[in-house]
């Protein structure tokens, strides 16, 4: 069964440019391939901004391409982090990000597993995500943030993300059967791009 | 006060009063940042008459790093009588972003974008 929340494309197009990375989270502790997030994600930055097309001399040009990058590094590494996070250590399926390119837009696409259990309270998060202004969630939750002593998480990914850099966001929850324990995850993020 | 990793460092002047944070903070959860935390918690509970704050050299900083910068700039703000400085870099982009949601938590907050 499959359940969708916000914006989210099923059956994108093929596009011309796009790339995947994949792992297996079950080879490495979580701890110890928490850095090859950020180098994943400043990868994939580094490699789309190739397609970011520069005049030597435009220096507004030079300056949306470091913009264009900072931001793909911030969203991909966010949604890697919550990946990593999120998906079932047990879980033998890959995770992966995808990330498409189109004329004025692109597409980060997260796939991960998530235990079913968790699921509850994920979509209640989302809900409450996607039916609120941004910019007074953000405000009220780091304003929240500060009065929690031992709050492990932050709860502002998906929120920078919107705020922040305007992005569009949506969930596909894919879940097998009743009995199953694990269910997929795909987090859409897409991304306007100014040039 | 310093805390020196590979990737980053974050260094507190007492004489300047100044938190300088270098490298990119991408750091797993509060736990990982608790170090940090208490760092900067001392820092206001000395409360010097203002505290700099200098992040131009800090490349990157993840949502759960957000939250922690964001909560010592309300722990200053709660305080009522630290002036505090935040200086920033124009080249690196989310810094621009996030030093206005600062501003907008403590809008006596001096911003210096370089």
């Amino acid at each position: 069964m499959n359940i969708i929340f916000g914006d989210f494309i099923e059956n994108l197009p093929p596009s011309q440019e796009y790339l995947i990375i994949s792992f297996s989270p079950t080879s490495v502790p979580l701890q110890k391939r928490w850095r090859n997030n950020g180098l994943s994600a400043d990868f994939l930055a580094d490699y789309l901004s190739t397609f970011f097309l520069c005049d030597d001399e435009e220096h507004v040009c030079k300056a949306k391409q470091a913009e264009f990058k900072s931001a793909i590094s911030y969203i991909a590494n966010e949604l890697l982090e919550n990946g990593m996070k999120y998906s079932k250590d047990t879980s033998t399926s890959t995770i992966s990000i995808q990330l498409h390119l189109e004329r004025d837009n692109i597409i980060f696409e997260m796939t991960n597993s998530i235990n079913t259990k968790a699921i509850k309270r994920f979509q209640a998060y989302i809900k409450e995500l996607i039916n609120s202004d941004p910019y007074e969630f953000y405000m009220r939750q780091l304003e929240q943030n500060a009065t929690q002593k031992n709050s492990t998480k932050s709860g502002l990914g998906f929120l920078t993300m919107m705020n922040d850099y305007g992005a569009k966001l949506g969930w596909k929850f894919e879940t097998s059967g009743q009995e199953s324990k694990e269910s997929a995850v795909t987090t859409m993020v897409q991304l306007r791009i100014d040039s | 006060m310093k805390i020196q990793q590979e990737d980053y460092s974050i260094v507190y002047d007492a004489v300047a009063t100044t938190v300088v944070c270098q490298g990119s903070l991408r750091l797993n959860g509060t736990a990982e940042y608790s170090p940090i935390i208490d760092l900067l918690n001392d820092v206001v509970e000395q409360e010097p008459s203002h505290i700099i704050l200098n992040l131009r050299e800090l490349k990157f900083l993840n949502s759960t790093g957000i939250s922690m910068l964001s909560k010592f700039v309300i722990n200053v703000r709660n305080r009522k009588n630290i002036q505090m400085i935040v200086i920033g870099s124009q080249e690196i982009s989310w810094q621009s972003k996030f030093l206005k949601n600062l501003q907008r938590l403590m809008p006596s907050l001096q911003l210096k974008l370089t």
